[in-house]
């Protein structure tokens, strides 16, 4: 079997062919390799921080550097490169695990798609000119105010999220209808895998949390372009009015990066523990829970503003509160792995790495949620050290444990087991050598954002270890590219159920047929493969017999495992049209946005010019892809 | 098999629900504009009552060199313009009505199966609500309020501005539909097209009514 190259089965190949694609695995795909390129980025814009600051008393980079340089790296991290590799999971997965032949709107996945790749180049591309964003990922208004800061810079932060939250919510509505509406026959809600769940729980925040900081942001450029006075505190603006809006966002945000993680490792830790999930109702739950609470604990952020006595405590409680679900996965988690026959793969060395090292970050999280503790942690490296224990230790570790179980799906090759498991201590080791002292040199009381400090504070040996680990973690993250690239030209080749799982996208070849399935399975309990191979192990979750279904639905066929590769045409099935107009609108989109900076050049006619007719384009190609058919 | 594959894509619209995959699209992002007027009406409220110098919405305000300026909001002309609103999604429901029951006894050739009266009339009466909208902030801005003055001109015309943006686009929906039904006539099959705008449409005015409750009756 080994022998066998493994080609993608796609039909299409060349340049064209992925520019104009609708295909959700292809646009997942995209995301993926665009996503881990702003990864790295962002990653080394971290290690220029982490050498100006080895030291006390460096200079290596300016001041004025060193601010756009934390701000772009936040800002990279979290919308250019966190979000969309979970995009990239969303699209290659949900209609994979819900079988499903593509989204509800594959054009408007297209569209998502581009404009996160020319929204994150608009807002990346700055750095290089020394006028990137300036003002820290949560741009603090009035700070951001065009008296305060003049430049571009914060133009090009405004517009650039603006952009990509377009992005976001174009493709959480599809994704929202795509999990409600196309679910294979027997594919109820409480069989879905977890990882689709946890999607669907981020997708509504996604949906709610989104629109909060578009307004944020509206105010932010009308006051910028405009004159308006949102923020001018002269004439009685509230100086807290940003940071409540960004905040109501912003931390339903961070459980937007965290939660689909936490299904990757819902997934992964059962696979490899050969036994069912423990607990689902209750992980699938909390997930929902997490998702209610996250909208009531905003101000935890601001307890050094001053809200008074009776805000804080309602924050500090609501806070502590949501710690609850949080915990209730990790011991899912543990009690799945407990008395299972645990493989440990690469995939599973990442799952269990973010079960300790996301329980470190919500460990400290919960200790910064008491407003007196709170006072002596915040704006210091001990906050830096939480969130990278929960967005390091836990969204990326458990991105990458899903991309060490995906791989196989998605290219129909291994990845090496051997660079996975260097890949994988090397990263656990830098990590932790980089962000625990962050810990201490924050309870020393180092602030954050000083782009520079003074000898004999007690802080150099904290900062130094913190910097040795970064460029461990720059070497570690070398070890994966090296892996993804060799893999996809050598890995072993992979069989359609890769690693005996027991989920419905484990039935199809891989990688996957353009079609997906090429008979619409129905589903009768949680994990149906495992039903097919391992009964076994399911025989103590619910299962409904399948004379119960109604599978003339959809002429619906039992769960089996697909070896054939038939093309879409051979079987009859509808693909949609490749088309550019997603591209074209999303390109309009964008210069629509970007003309609005020549404002501030003083060049009126030239930024309506540009952002009037990208409008009408815009409008334009809008109009032509409705009317034209989908397949 | 292959047949039988085949056979399967007849019923390319089977969905979990039932409902039409846009029909449920719509309603997310409804959820998501809810979102967005809060945030929008929130702010509003907040700098009520805050702005440092007048104009101001319910008040009289004497500047300074003694110049005298009246309430901002004129409650009787903003009362007719929602009054226009309203009935626009009335007979948004008729245009509805008349594309889904084409063909049957008593919409056939009757007034109540003209979805083309009823959709240029729903765009109408939207376009009038934008007229006066436009006569409603030229005035303000003659009477000494923009969107500089103080907070109260910057939440106000941000928050009636991008309502009416939302029924400008609403409006340009309706166009299209009613280009549609010119061109090659709406049928029930095009019911969803048509019921999607009318969400959407009625969305809007709900938030209107949010608005003019908020902003103009309560002092
Ligand atoms: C156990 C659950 C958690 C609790 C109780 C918690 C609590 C907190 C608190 C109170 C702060 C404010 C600290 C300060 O600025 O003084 C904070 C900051 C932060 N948390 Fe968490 N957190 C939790 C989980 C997470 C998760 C899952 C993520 C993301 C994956 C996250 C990301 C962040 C970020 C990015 C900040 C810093 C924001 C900034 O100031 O730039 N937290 N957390
Ligand atoms: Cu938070």
């Amino acid at each position: 079997m080994a022998t066998t190259a493994a080609t993608p089965s796609y039909e299409q190949t060349g340049i064209w062919s992925w520019i104009t694609t609708v295909d959700h695995k292809r646009i997942g795909a995209l995301y993926l390799y665009t996503a881990l390129f702003f990864f790295m980025f962002g990653g080394l814009e971290a290690g220029v921080i982490r050498w100006q600051l080895a030291q006390p008393n460096q200079h290596i980079v300016s001041a004025e550097l060193y601010n756009q340089l934390f701000t772009m790296h936040g800002t990279t991290m979290i919308f250019l490169a966190v979000m969309p590799l979970s995009a990239a999971f969303f699209n290659f997965l949900i209609p994979l695990q819900i079988g499903a032949r593509d989204v509800a709107f594959p054009r408007l996945n297209a569209f998502s798609y581009w404009v996160y790749v020319l929204g994150g180049t608009f807002m990346t591309l700055p750095i290089f000119f020394n006028t990137a964003p300036n003002g820290g990922w949560f741009g603090y208004a009035p700070l951001t105010t065009l008296p305060f800061s003049s430049g571009l810079n914060i133009d090009f932060w405004v517009m650039g999220l603006q952009i990509l939250g377009i992005s976001s919510l174009a493709a959480a509505f599809n994704f929202i209808t795509t999990i409600i509406n196309m679910r294979a026959p027997g594919m109820t809600l409480m069989r879905m895998p977890v990882f689709t769940w946890m999607s669907f729980v981020v997708q509504f925040l996604l949906v709610l949390a989104f629109p909060v900081i578009t307004i944020a942001l509206v105010f932010l450029l009308f006051d910028r372009f405009f004159g308006t006075n949102f923020y001018e505190i002269a004439a009685g603006a509230d100086p807290l009015l940003w940071q409540h809006l960004f905040w109501v966002f912003g931390h339903p945000e961070v459980y937007i990066l965290i939660l689909p993680a936490f299904g990757l490792v819902s997934e992964i830790l059962p696979t490899f523990s050969r036994k069912p999930l423990f607990g689902y109702n209750v992980v699938v739950y909390s997930g929902i829970m997490i998702g209610f609470l996250g909208f009531g604990v905003w101000a935890h952020h601001m307890f050094a503003v001053g809200m008074g006595a009776t805000a804080d405590t309602i924050f500090a409680l609501t806070t502590m509160l949501i710690g609850i679900p949080t915990g209730v996965k990790i011991f899912n988690w543990i009690a799945t792995m407990w008395g299972g026959q645990i493989r440990f793969t690469a995939a599973m060395k990442f799952a269990i790495g973010l079960i300790a090292l996301f329980t470190i970050g919500g460990i400290s999280g919960v200790m910064h949620s008491s407003p007196p503790a709170d006072l002596q942690q915040t704006d210091t490296y001990f906050v830096v050290a939480h969130f990278h224990y929960v967005l390091f230790g836990g969204s990326i570790m458990g991105i990458f444990g899903g991309i060490y179980f995906y791989y196989p799906k998605i290219t129909g090759r291994y990845m090496s087991e051997v660079l996975g498991t260097w890949h994988f201590w090397c990263t656990f080791i830098a990590m932790n050598l980089t962000f625990f002292p962050m810990h201490f040199s924050g309870m020393l009381g180092m602030p954050r954002r000083i782009y520079t400090y003074d000898a004999g504070q007690g802080w150099d040996t904290f900062n130094l270890i913190s910097s040795i680990g970064t460029g461990l973690l720059i070497l570690s993250t070398l070890i994966f590219v090296v892996n993804f690239l060799k893999s996809r030209k050598s890995g072993e080749v992979a069989p359609g159920d890769a690693w005996g799982a027991g989920t419905l996208e484990w039935t199809i070849p891989s990688p996957p047929p353009d079609y997906n399935f090429a008979e619409i399975p129905f589903v009768t309990s949680r994990y149906p493969l495992w039903d097919l191979k391992h009964p076994e192990r399911t025989s103590g979750i619910a299962h409904s017999a399948p004379d119960v279904m109604t599978i003339t639905d959809a002429h619906a066929t039992p769960v089996h495992e697909e070896m054939g590769h038939k093309t879409a045409a051979e079987l009859g099935i509808p693909m949609p049209f490749n088309t550019v107009k997603p591209l074209i609108a999303a390109a309009a989109l964008v210069a629509m946005f970007g003309g609005l900076l020549f404002m501030h050049t003083n060049q009126f006619a030239v930024a309506m010019t540009i952002t009037i007719g990208s409008a009408s384009l815009f409008v334009g190609t809008l109009y032509a892809w409705l009317t034209s058919p989908l397949e | 098999m292959a047949s039988a594959v085949a056979e399967v894509h007849e019923h390319t619209h089977y969905t979990t629900t039932g409902l039409d995959n846009r029909k449920v699209a719509i309603w997310a992002f409804i959820g998501s504009e809810c979102m967005l007027f809060m945030s929008l009406i929130s702010t509003y409220l907040i700098y009520k009552g805050k702005s440092i110098v007048g104009p101001f919405p319910h008040e009289a305000w004497t500047d300074p060199s003694g110049h005298v300026f009246k309430p901002i909001l004129n409650i009787p002309v903003t009362s007719q313009s929602t009054f226009v609103l309203l009935m626009s999604s009335l007979v948004m429901v008729l245009a509805l009505a008349a594309v889904e029951n084409r063909g049957k006894p008593g919409y056939q050739g009757t007034l109540l199966g003209n979805s083309k009266l009823w959709l240029a009339a729903t765009a109408a009466l939207g376009a009038t609500f934008l007229g006066y909208q436009a006569y409603e902030f030229t005035s303000f801005v003659h009477e000494g309020l923009t969107i500089h003055t103080n907070l109260f001109g910057s939440s106000f015309f941000t928050l009636t501005g991008f309502h009416g943006a939302h029924v400008t686009a609403g409006v340009l929906w309706l166009l299209t539909l009613l280009s549609i039904d010119i061109k090659r006539g709406l049928t029930p099959k095009d019911a969803l097209l048509v019921d999607i705008c009318a969400l959407y449409w009625h969305f809007v005015d709900v938030v209107w009514i949010a608005i003019f409750t908020l902003v103009y009756l309560i002092k």
